[in-house]
């Protein structure tokens, strides 16, 4: 079986993935394509395992699924103090820490 | 399809499931026990947990198997997943130390008038009734005690990972519990949030760069485990682009972890909005850790491609010590300070990274990178934790006085911990008899005799250009009259608990004793040998 489509459909939703955490301003979207990075590595992996014929790829694609949740719930709880504190999710407004 | 039941070598691998065990047992006391009683418990624990740890790797280490006449000792268990080699076990060593550190600060109550510096409640706003109330009732929170051990435990299984998997899954053990315990801060809240933020959002991001890497390396590989990655390269069986792609990621997210440019960003942010206990310990900890899991997927899984990821980190390491020391130089926090050195600290330790991996390649006398490597972490960690321990203690009205103007005159006022606060300085600077000298002089050599002389002249030129940023801090504290801006207020010395105190004190004694007496530590890490393979 050829792989190559699934690869290529990885790398465009990881490419999404990474533009969109670049360009959005809500914390909340920007957590969301963070989490379409890590989609996109779990069929990359699950492609791989295919390609191999082993199961490594496809084990690690259930462990990235685990590591995602576990960052949803320190991330959204990150991410609600914040808004609670300053009424705004924007990635720009916190910005009391530079240069 | 049979499944064979995995075999776990759980003689070797006890000192960090003692810190798991202690850390699972902390939530439990969280849950069961009177709020009252919660502190002492659950510092006892950890600190309890920790030692029992460090005695464990001490008794483990001292009986690993030795292989090839020495050059590599210990054993590859849980089906290939983690390594207990001497690096590993050295690494686990500091971590713990550098840990029961932590611990201490953690744990001290005095500097905030009987309450720990971590918030009373954070779920209550800055600012609001709730608040107030949640610090006259004292009360504070006791799951930084928790969540600092499962920060340890993703610290130790970091550098032992001998598989890609288990690396990524110790770099999240290790990074989601700094990311909340960044935001707890008891004083500066929105500082200290924002800092958390920043630091998980631009975390997760480096791990999806760093888990698409894995997947294409594992594509290219056919396999998760070093060995094989290894030999993979070696035969150059797969498709090319997938490592090379797969490499530049996996490094962006170790890189990331250690603060080299371009991905230091983070640092001074974090560094200076989160609880300074915590930057103590993460500072130590996380450059401890991410170093030695870098170290082993280099030298090991992509060993065989040297020439590849060489010509990168010379580029890296110049570009992280350029940065670090010019950036240094303009700051005006205490604290944003000390993260722009840490980053220049990282442009050092990735010099040493440069050097000659393999002791048959060296003549009688000289050390390895490794070596090296470990040697000035092993420096590096004290001098930090030490450093960040003393700006706990200097304090005006509105909690620690972290900008350069309160500590004017800091010296005159009190001299003994302005007078150790610089002893960390010139330790960090790498003047002699000082460990960080030593330290400096060793990855030095180590990158020199590798012929990477580039980087070690960019080197020696940043160290001078650090001279100068440390040296204006000790003057600032000594030479300069304490004369407040109109309206500023100096800040002064509060006097800690015996904890604090330990801290500085062991910090002092150790930067001190591996300046003038570096030899036992050198040899142990020479003992530990290389990385199994």
């Amino acid at each position: 079986m050829n792989i190559t489509a699934y690869v290529v459909l990885s790398a465009i939703l990881f490419t999404i993935g990474c533009v969109g955490v670049l360009t959005r301003r809500n914390a909340i979207v920007v957590f969301m394509c963070v989490e379409l990075m890590l989609n996109a590595s779990n069929l990359a992996l699950v492609a791989f395992a295919k390609q191999h014929g082993n199961l490594d790829g496809q084990v690690a694609a259930f462990f990235v699924m685990v590591v995602a949740a576990a960052e949803v719930v320190v991330g959204l709880a990150i991410i609600m103090t914040i808004f609670r504190t300053r009424r705004s999710a924007s990635v720009d407004d916190a910005s009391l820490l530079k240069y | 399809m049979d499944f064979t039941k995995p075999t776990i070598e759980y003689a070797d691998l006890w000192p960090m499931l003692v810190v798991y065990g202690v850390a699972c047992l902390g939530v439990l006391v969280e849950a069961f026990l009177p709020r009252e009683r919660r502190f002492g418990v659950q510092s006892l624990l950890a600190g309890a947990g920790l030692v029992a740890a460090l005695v464990g790797t001490i008794l483990v280490g001292r009986d690993l198997d030795v292989l090839g006449d020495g050059a590599a000792r210990g054993t590859i268990d849980v089906e290939g997943t983690i390594a207990i080699d001497g690096p590993a076990l050295f690494l686990w060593g500091i971590i713990l130390v550098f840990a029961i550190g932590g611990v201490l600060l953690f744990a001290e109550r005095r500097l905030e008038g009987g309450v720990s510096s971590f918030a009373g409640q954070a779920a209550a706003l800055p600012g609001t009734e709730a608040e107030r109330q949640a610090s006259t009732r004292g009360l504070e929170h006791t799951e930084v005690y928790p969540l600092l051990m499962f920060a340890v435990g993703g610290m130790m299984l970091f550098p032992a990972a001998n598989d890609l998997l288990t690396m990524f899954v110790a770099l999240e053990v290790l990074s989601l519990p700094l990311y909340l315990l960044c935001g707890l801060a008891r004083r500066r809240r929105l500082l200290s949030q924002e800092a958390a933020m920043k630091y998980f959002m631009l975390g997760a991001f480096s791990s999806g760069f760093f888990i698409y890497g894995i997947a294409l390396v594992y594509g290219f590989a056919g396999s998760m485990q070093f060995a094989d990655i290894n030999e993979a390269v070696r035969n150059d069986l797969g498709n090319d682009a997938l490592l090379l792609i797969g490499l530049g990621m996996m490094s962006v997210g170790l890189l990331f972890k250690v603060g080299a440019a371009p991905f230091h960003q983070w640092t001074p942010d974090v560094y200076q909005g989160a609880p300074t206990a915590v930057t103590a310990f993460m500072a130590a900890g996380t450059k401890i850790a991410a170093f030695g899991a870098l170290l082993r997927l280099f030298y090991v899984a992509f060993g065989s491609d040297r020439w590849t990821w060489q010509p990168m980190l010379w580029v890296i390491a110049i570009l992280t010590m350029v940065v670090g020391a010019v950036l240094a130089v303009v700051q005006t926090d205490m604290k944003r300070m000390l993260a722009y050195s840490s980053v220049a600290h990282t442009g050092f330790l990735l010099t040493g990274v440069l050097g000659v991996q393999q002791a048959t390649e060296l003549s009688d006398g000289e050390i390895t990178s490794l070596q090296a490597v470990l040697f000035y972490l092993t420096t590096y960690g004290f001098a930090m934790i030490g450093a960040f321990a003393v700006v706990t203690l200097v304090r005006d009205s509105g909690g620690e006085a972290t900008t350069f103007a309160r500590w004017q005159g800091l010296g005159r006022r009190s001299p003994l911990v302005a007078g150790l606060f610089a002893f960390f300085l010139l330790s960090m600077a790498g003047i002699p008899l000082t460990a960080g000298f030593v330290g400096k002089w060793a990855v030095f050599t180590v990158a020199l005799s590798a012929g990477a002389w580039p980087v070690v002249i960019a080197a020696i030129l940043c160290s001078i250009v650090a001279v100068f940023f440390y040296v204006r801090v000790i003057v600032l504290m000594f030479f300069v009259d304490g004369d407040p801006a109109p309206g500023g207020e100096l800040a002064v010395v509060t006097r800690p608990s015996v904890l604090t105190s330990a801290t500085i004190v062991v910090g002092v004694a150790a930067t001190l004793v591996l300046g003038v007496v570096p030899g036992p530590v050198l040899d142990l890490a020479g003992h530990a040998g290389q990385f199994l393979r």
